[in-house]
C-alpha cells in the first residue's frame, strides 16, 4: 500500500508537474515571509497570516493532487498520512518526509521533513528564535486546508524546525473529527 | 606563529559590516586597525580600475602592515591586514570569504550592507582563517 503512493507521487512527479526553478521559489517566499514580519512586527502575528496562507493555498492544491494522480478514498487516517508525505509533499516540494510517532489512538501523527527546500540560504536571527517564529509555517496552513478539503478537520503545527537550532523539523498533525457531508442551506 | 591578522568587511556606503582578529591578539592595535584599513579604501577604489581581477594584492602599507583587498562585484570590500606576504593563501581566503558572504547576502533575514551579526558566519570566517592564514 505504502508502495504504491509511493510509486503515485513519483510518476506525477515525473510526468505531471510543471517545474520552477527552485532558488525563485525559495527567496519569493523568503521575501515574503520577511515582509510579513516587518509589517505586523509580532512573529505571533506572522505565524498565523502564514497559516491563513498556506490554508488558502491548501484548499486549492488538493484538487490539483487530485486531477493529477489517480488517487482512490483513503482507506483511514494512517492512508492520509501516507498520501501526505508520499504524493502530497512530494509532487510540490519533491521531497517525502518520514510519517512517525502515531499517538495510540491513531489520530495523531509527526511528519518529519528533513530535507525542508524553504530552509534553503535562510538563517533566523535570534530575535526571530527566542520569539517563536515558525519560517515555514505555511506548510502547517497547507495540510490543514488540503484535509478540510477531504471533509477531515485538522489542527497542524510545527514542533521542532531546524531553523531554530532542533535537530530535525517536525509537523504535528492532529484529527479533530471528521466533518459530515452538509447539504447546501438554499437548495430547498 | 605569531602572524597576526585583521579582517574586514566594508560596505558599498564604506561602512563595517563585519570584522575579526586572528592569531596573535595586540591590545594597542585595536583602533589603529581600522583607521589603516579605512585609509586603505581610498587606494581600494584607485586600484580597483586597474585590474580586472577581484583580489588586488596588497594596495596600501602601514609601518610594517600590509593592507590586501578584495572587491566584490557589489563593490563590497573583504580588507586584510597582515604582516607576512603571502598572495596565494589570502586570494584562497578571500575567495572562500566571498563566497560565505555571498550565502549571507541569500538570507531573506539578512538587509544587504547591516552588519553581519550571525554566529555562524563568525565560526566559519574563523575555520577560514586558520584554514588558509594561520
Amino acid at each position: 500500500m505504502e508502495k504504491q503512493y509511493k510509486t503515485i507521487g513519483e510518476d506525477a512527479w515525473k510526468n505531471n508537474v510543471e517545474k520552477v526553478n527552485a532558488e525563485l521559489f525559495i527567496f519569493t517566499y523568503g521575501s515574503l515571509v520577511v515582509q510579513l514580519v516587518k509589517d505586523y512586527e509580532d512573529y505571533a502575528a506572522v505565524n498565523k497570516q502564514l497559516d491563513k496562507m498556506g490554508y488558502n493555498i491548501g484548499v486549492r492544491l488538493v484538487d490539483d493532487i487530485m486531477a493529477r494522480t489517480s488517487l482512490e478514498r483513503c482507506s483511514g487516517f494512517t492512508a492520509t498520512a501516507e498520501v501526505i508525505s508520499k504524493v502530497g509533499f512530494k509532487l510540490f516540494l519533491n521531497v517525502a518526509p518520514s510519517v512517525a510517532s502515531w499517538s495510540a489512538d491513531g489520530k495523531e501523527f509527526s511528519l518529519i521533513v528533513d530535507d525542508n527546500p524553504l530552509n534553503d540560504f535562510c538563517e533566523l536571527p535570534p530575535k526571530a528564535v527566542q520569539d517563536g517564529l515558525w519560517y515555514s509555517n505555511v506548510l502547517c496552513g497547507v495540510i490543514r486546508g488540503a484535509l478540510e478539503m477531504m471533509q477531515m478537520q485538522t489542527e497542524v503545527e510545527f514542533v521542532r524546525d531546524v531553523l531554530r537550532g532542533d535537530d530535525t523539523s517536525e509537523i504535528r498533525v492532529r484529527l479533530l473529527r471528521m466533518l459530515d457531508e452538509e447539504v447546501p442551506a438554499s437548495d430547498d | 606563529m605569531s602572524a597576526t591578522y585583521y579582517f574586514a568587511i566594508v560596505g558599498t556606503n564604506d561602512s563595517p559590516l563585519y570584522e575579526a582578529e586572528f592569531g596573535v591578539q595586540r591590545d594597542e592595535s585595536k583602533y589603529l586597525n581600522q583607521f589603516v584599513v579605512h585609509a586603505a579604501l581610498d587606494l581600494v577604489d584607485d586600484a580597483q580600475f586597474m585590474s580586472n581581477a577581484c583580489y588586488l594584492k596588497t594596495v596600501d602599507r602601514y609601518n610594517d602592515w600590509n593592507v590586501s583587498a578584495y572587491v566584490a562585484p557589489s563593490n563590497t570590500r573583504l580588507m586584510l591586514l597582515h604582516e607576512a606576504k603571502a598572495d596565494e593563501a589570502i586570494r584562497l581566503f578571500f575567495t572562500d570569504c566571498h563566497e560565505l558572504y555571498l550565502k549571507t547576502l541569500l538570507n531573506p533575514f539578512y538587509e544587504s550592507n547591516s552588519p553581519i551579526q550571525s554566529q555562524t558566519f563568525d565560526a566559519k570566517v574563523n575555520t577560514l582563517a586558520k584554514k588558509h592564514l594561520l
